[in-house]
Order: structure tokens, then sequence, then C-alpha cells
């Protein structure tokens, strides 16, 4: 089946023993069980069902991507008058109010970010699950930049918190967290989970 | 490769019991959340209604909030001009809850700060920016566009009190929001003001906060109470106002008559509103009777309003003066139109009172009965020095009769030459024995005993002058030698005079011998009189002894020891 490095004897190893015995597989996988004989786990050449895990969190962060950038994530209040913003608002407040770098920040951690993990990691699945043989490391590649910027996704999240926590001066100024940065900490929560349940071995599985 | 291929083990094939992933709750359940959300959203959105104001000072799309009761209940989506540019319409989505807002009869209007004579209002604008605040209106008829109030209103919706209607002959210093008084307490205010369809009245608008707007009764009274109220009485100088507020904003008060309270009323009752309050609390006038009345002397003085007095007693004014013509006796006279209250007579008029005839018929019987009996009209000075004239209807006596039309319209009142006639003829009189008073005779007369009078003190002048002389010369002239004498031995004589008395004060002073000789002699003297004494008290009692010497009384204690 594979026509990978190694073109010898077909061998499984036991994901939980670590026993190596041979691959009999076949193309049985994910449809009949194979066993361990020494511990009785399940064998798999892959996680099974890691595309299909990694696709469905994909799916769930896609969905509430639409609420986290619809619904409100800040309220800001100054002197008694304020109103919510969401994250489109708050980048286009910024940079009209002539701080262009704030804005791109924030355009970058809330907006590019996800959007590229989600193009990516649709990319990863997709070919996966065709089993493309196309530009594969360049896919590796795109996997490694998909889990470096994954820490670098929770930025609003936390700007939120920090401000929330420090801008409390009752009447004159107040700034108060709103349903939307739940939504968006859930988006980047559930495209971490994605990530990690893609398998980058799956890349070169290609036919 | 073979052998290893046999020695390893082979898996043991198990069939897998799950198809379909649990994984795939994580996206639905996601789902479901997300679009939740979003449908909640959505749902909270309520109507969008658009309200055109004057101006959009202090209103900001997406920051300015609409406010009800201090809610917020939505947010000015967007600002534009009208169509003909004469007006700013502003975009308002509602709350979903705020939905029942949006009714035909809502008011909206613009919260800034604002300073007035009544004070100052939204400060708290002034940080955090204007606002739009609601009155939700009654009605059950939905609307989406509006207009806005350029002022707040005064009342809002459901407060509890009653707006009463009042007609007033002109608005004053009253404005909206102008206190409502009783008794010098602020129980409401004007609420709305306006002229009525002929302009002849302005009907304000006022409501009366609850619990005080059951103090308003069918009887009720209104009045103006803007501005100072000064008179100056019999009982001295009154000065009257219902607050110093009002000096500035003006005001209205009312009361109600003790003696007469009336009943309840019904809210939007209307109203007059008086000038002041002795107006407001005077009983009502009634139907006013017209009267014309014929003089024949000219009425410079007699303005339109002068009051008309029936024995003193103000019954009516003057209503309109006119120059008219007589043909049969060629000259002019003067047509006065007055208007007569017969309710002011109440208490006069109730001897006269017949149920049977109209009250028209009434005044004509009364007045031709009057008119039998002397009475007439007069014009009198109300003030010598203004020359004002007013009319005074009173019984003349020996009056000449005249005839008395009753059924003539309108009813013409006889006249009589009245009292300023007589003071003109009066005045005329005094003035011709003034001109008689020979002036160029006792002026001539005056000029020639002040001449006598000149001659005269010339005369003294001189006569003073020689006396002056001759006291001169007497200071001038040498005393004689024989005074000169005198004084000396008149100077020896009391110089000896002293020696004298020198001498008697030595011989009176406590050492001198002469004083104790004196001391002595007396006690001889005192013990004399005691001797004297001795003796009247014997011949007091025993007188006898004077002839026939001391009787044998027994004798006497100092005797027997002797």
């Amino acid at each position: 089946m594979s026509t990978g490095l190694l073109a010898g004897p077909r061998v499984i190893a036991c994901p939980v023993c670590s026993l190596v015995c041979e691959d009999t597989l076949g193309e049985a996988e994910g449809r009949a069980g194979v066993r361990c004989p020494r511990c009785g786990a399940a064998l798999h050449r892959r996680r099974p069902g890691g595309v299909e895990r990694a696709f469905a969190l994909l799916l769930a962060a896609l969905i509430l991507y639409v609420p986290a950038n619809v619904l409100p994530v800040m309220h800001t209040s100054l002197f008694g008058r304020g109103g919510d913003s969401t994250i489109l608002s708050g980048i286009i407040d910024f940079w009209r109010g002539g701080s262009r770098g704030i804005a791109l920040i924030i355009f970058i951690a809330s907006v590019a970010v996800p959007c590229t993990k989600f193009l990516v990691l649709g990319l990863l699945l997709a070919t996966a699950r065709r089993r493309s043989r196309w530009a594969r490391r360049e896919r590796a590649g795109l996997y490694r930049l998909v889990e470096w910027i994954g820490y670098w996704s929770m930025l609003d999240v936390v700007v939120v918190a920090v401000v929330s926590a420090i801008v409390k001066f009752q009447a004159l100024s107040d700034v108060e967290p709103r349903i939307g940065i739940l939504f968006f900490g859930a988006v980047v929560i559930l495209t971490m989970l994605s990530a990690m349940s893609f398998d980058p071995r799956l890349i070169w599985d290609g036919k | 490769m073979n052998t290893v291929s046999e020695s390893m083990p082979e898996p043991v094939v198990a069939r897998r019991r799950w198809h379909l992933s649990l994984i795939w709750l994580v996206p639905a359940v996601a789902a479901l959340v997300g679009i939740s959300m979003l449908v909640h959203a959505w749902l909270a959105v309520g109507p969008e209604i658009s309200i055109s104001f004057h101006t959009a000072a202090g209103l900001e799309a997406g920051k300015t909030p609409v406010k009800y009761k201090d809610v917020t209940v939505g947010m000015v989506s967007g600002i534009r001009l009208s169509e003909d540019g004469s007006k700013v319409v502003v975009t308002v989505s509602l709350d979903a809850a705020a939905e029942n807002l949006a009714r035909v009869d809502t008011r909206f209007w613009v919260v800034r700060p604002r300073i007035g004579t009544r004070g100052v209002s939204g400060v708290d604008t002034l940080l955090s920016g204007a606002y739009i605040g609601v009155d939700r209106g009654s009605s059950q008829e939905v609307s989406r566009s509006f207009i806005g109030l350029e002022t707040p209103p005064s009342v809002y919706g459901g407060a509890p009190g009653r707006s009463f209607a009042l007609r007033a002959e002109d608005l004053g210093s009253l404005d909206i929001g102008s206190p409502v008084y009783f008794r010098r307490v602020q129980v409401g205010h004007v609420v709305s003001y306006q002229l009525d369809e002929g302009g002849e009245n302005v009907r304000l608008q006022i409501f009366i906060d609850a619990p005080h707007d059951r103090l308003v009764s069918s009887n009720t009274r209104f009045w103006n109470a803007s501005g100072v109220d000064v008179s100056l009485g019999a009982d001295g100088f009154r000065l009257r106002t219902q607050s110093i507020a009002t000096l500035v904003s003006g005001g209205i008060a009312f009361a109600t008559p003790e003696h007469d309270p009336g009943g309840p009323v019904p809210e939007n009752t209307p109203f007059t509103l008086a000038a002041d309050q002795t107006a407001a609390m005077a009983p009502p006038d009634g139907p006013a009777q017209y009267l014309r009345m014929y003089f024949d002397l000219p009425l410079r003085g007699l303005s339109l309003g002068a009051p008309v007095l029936f024995s003193g007693i103000d019954v009516g004014k003057v209503v309109s003066t006119n120059l008219d013509y007589d043909p049969a006796t060629r000259r002019f006279r003067t047509t006065v139109g007055i208007t007569v209250y017969p309710h002011r007579l109440e208490g006069v008029l109730k001897y006269f009172k017949r149920s049977d005839i109209d009250p028209r018929t009434q005044i004509a019987h009364f007045l031709a009965e009057m008119v039998e009996h002397g009475l007439r009209g007069q014009v009198r000075s109300a003030n010598l020095l203004t020359g004002q004239l007013y009319v005074s209807i009173e019984h003349v006596p020996n009056a000449p009769k005249v005839a008395f039309d009753e059924s003539a319209h309108p009813l013409t009142m006889p006249t009589a030459s009245g009292s300023l006639d007589r003071l003109e003829e009066e005045i005329a009189g005094i003035v011709a024995k003034i001109n008689q008073i020979p002036f160029a005779s006792i002026g001539k007369n005056l000029d020639a005993a002040l001449a006598h009078l000149d001659v005269t003190l010339r005369n003294v002048d001189s006569s003073l002058r020689r006396v002056d002389e001759t006291l001169a010369q007497l200071k001038d002239a040498r005393l004689v030698p024989e005074a000169v004498e005198v004084l000396r031995q008149a100077q020896q004589a009391f110089g000896s005079a002293q020696r004298t008395l020198d001498t008697v004060d030595g011989a009176l002073a406590d050492d001198s011998p002469l004083r104790g000789d004196l001391g002595r002699a007396l006690r001889e003297v005192e013990r004399a009189a005691r001797s004297l004494r001795a003796l009247t008290d014997l011949l007091g009692r025993h007188p006898e002894s004077l002839l026939r010497g001391r009787p044998e009384d027994p004798p006497s204690d100092m005797e027997r020891e002797r």
C-alpha cells in the first residue's frame, strides 16, 4: 500500500506496550479491530479517527468564530458614556484613531491568525483525506507553522482579561468583558485541539 | 525477512462498535450555541424608529443612548438631514423589550444641560454627553416616525395628578413650567399654552400634582401671581407676591372661597385666569347691561374703563364716548356708553325680582321706577389734579321729570348736570372775585408807603449817629478831682473797718478770755433759770404762798434727812 521509504516487511508497533508485530491490518483499518497480542490494545497505523476529530473540531471552531466576531467582546465606558465593541469595530476604531500599530496587532492576532489556521488545517485535512502527494514538504512546513502560531492566538483574550482587571475607576472609566470573548477563546482552543488531533504523518501517506 | 514474519504473532480481529465518532457532538454543540446566541441577539433588536429634531447638537450615531426612566432602551444608529434640509432625522434602534414605547403619542426630546430661571437640569449630561429621553404615550397605536420635542416635557406620562384648562386675556410672564401655587405652596405647573382660534384668548394647560389636584373645585378661582402687587390703602403700604421665583418667571395661584367651596370637578375643566387676586376672588359679574347716556357738556378726562358708581359702589364701566349732534337744539352732545353688571347689586335687586318677566324687562322696569324717583346719571371729577372723571348714578333731589322709554334699545339713562358744572361755576366765581381785587392801586399805595418808610428810616439813622457821637464825647471827658478824693477816703474807711473786724475775730477765738467769761456767765444764767423754774413750780402748786409764805408741807425726803 505505502510506497514509503521503507519497502521492507510491514510491521506495526502497539501504541501501549510498544510490541512490534506484523501488520496484518491490510485495508481493513478503521473497520475491523486489530488488537495487540500481548496487552490487548487496539492496533492502528495512524490514530483512528484523527482526521475526523480534527475536522470536527475545526468545524466547531469555524462555527464559533461567527458569534465571536458578531457579538461584542468588550464594554468600555468613559465618564458614564460608553459602548460595546466587537473585534472588528475595535480594529476600525484604532485604525481611524491613528493607532495603526495596535490595530495591526489586533488584526493579526484575532483575524489573520485564526483565519490562517482555518485555511491551513482545512487544506491539510483535505489533502490528507485524499491522500494527495502534492507538495508534501511544504505541507509539513505549514503544519509546523500552525503549531507555532497556536501559542499566540490567545492574545485577544489576554488583552481583554488584563484591561478589564486594571481599568476599574467606577464612574470615570470602566471596562468589562462581553460574551464574544468567550467564543473567541473557544475558537482558539478548538483550533489548537484540532491541530493536535491531526497526525502529521498523514501528509506522507499519499498514494 | 520471512523468519521475522513467521515468528510474529497474528493480530486478533474484532468488530468495531461505533461508526460515528462522538467527536461530532462538538461542532453540533458549537453550532447550537452559536446559533442560539445569534438568534438571541437578533431577537433583542427591536424596531427602528426615526425622530426629527431641529438640531443634532450633542447627538452621535452609535454613541447616544435612548433612555426611558433612566434605563437605556435603544441607541442612535444614524443621523441624517431631512430631504428638504430643514430638520435632522435621527434613526434609533430600540431594544426589543422597549418595542411598546413606540406609540403614536410617545414623546422624544434631547436631554442636554439646561440653565433657566427655574433651575438647572441635565447636569449629568455635561460629562456623559446628551441622550434622548422618552416619555411613553398612552395610545395603543404604534408609530415608527416621531417629531422630537425641543424642550423636555414638563409632565411625564402617568404622573399622578390632573390637568385643567385656563383661559387668560394674555400670557403675561407665564411660560411652560411656570409654577402653580396654592397657599404659596407649589402644587403644579403650566404644561402648555396656545392662542385660541380667534386669537382672543390664551388657553393655558396646567397640571396639578396629586394629591393637591383635589383642592381644585368647581368654584376655584385662578389668578396670575406674576410680579409684585403693590397697593397703598387705608391700612398702609402693602406688597404682595407669591415667591421670588414668580418675580422672575411668573406663576399662577389659586384659591377656593371658603364660604362656597363648590363640588369636585373632572379633569380638563375650564377655568378663567384673572389678572390678580382681587379680581379673581370678586363674585362673578354675570351678564352685562348696556346703557346709554347723553351729556351736554364736554367730557375731557372721561376715559374708557372709567368706573360707574351707583351710590358709591362700583357697578360697571364706561365702554364708549362719542360725539353726537342734537338737531333739535343744534348743539353737540356726548354719548357715553356704559356697561352695568346687575349681579353686583344682588342685594338691592332681590327686592325688585319678579320671576314672571325676563331679566332685561326686569331691569327696564327697575330703572323706570328709579328714574321716576330721580335717579340720574352724572359725571363727576375723580381727581382735581389729573382731571379724571367718572360716571355716578345717583338720586338727584328735585330732578325735573323726564320720560323713560322702557322698550328702547339700548336703554337710555337720563342725566343731570352734575357737580362737575357747579364746581366749574364756583371756580369761575372765585376767579371773578380775584379779578375784582384792585391790585394796581394796592401796589401804588404800597409803593408810596414804602417811600415814606425810607425817609423815616433815614431820620432814625441820623439820630442814632448823633447819640453815638455824644457817647464818644462822654468817654473822652476827665473825671473831676473831687470824685478821686471821695474814693481815697472810702478806701481808708474800708481799711479801718477791716481792722475792727479782725479784733472781733480775735475776741471770738476758742482760747480767748472773753469766750471763757462768756461760758461762765452762761452757766450762771442757767443756774438762775433753774431757781426761777423751782419758784414758778412752787407758785403753780401753792399760789397762796405769795401771800402766806411757804406752806407747812410735809418735809421732803431731803429735808427729813436733814
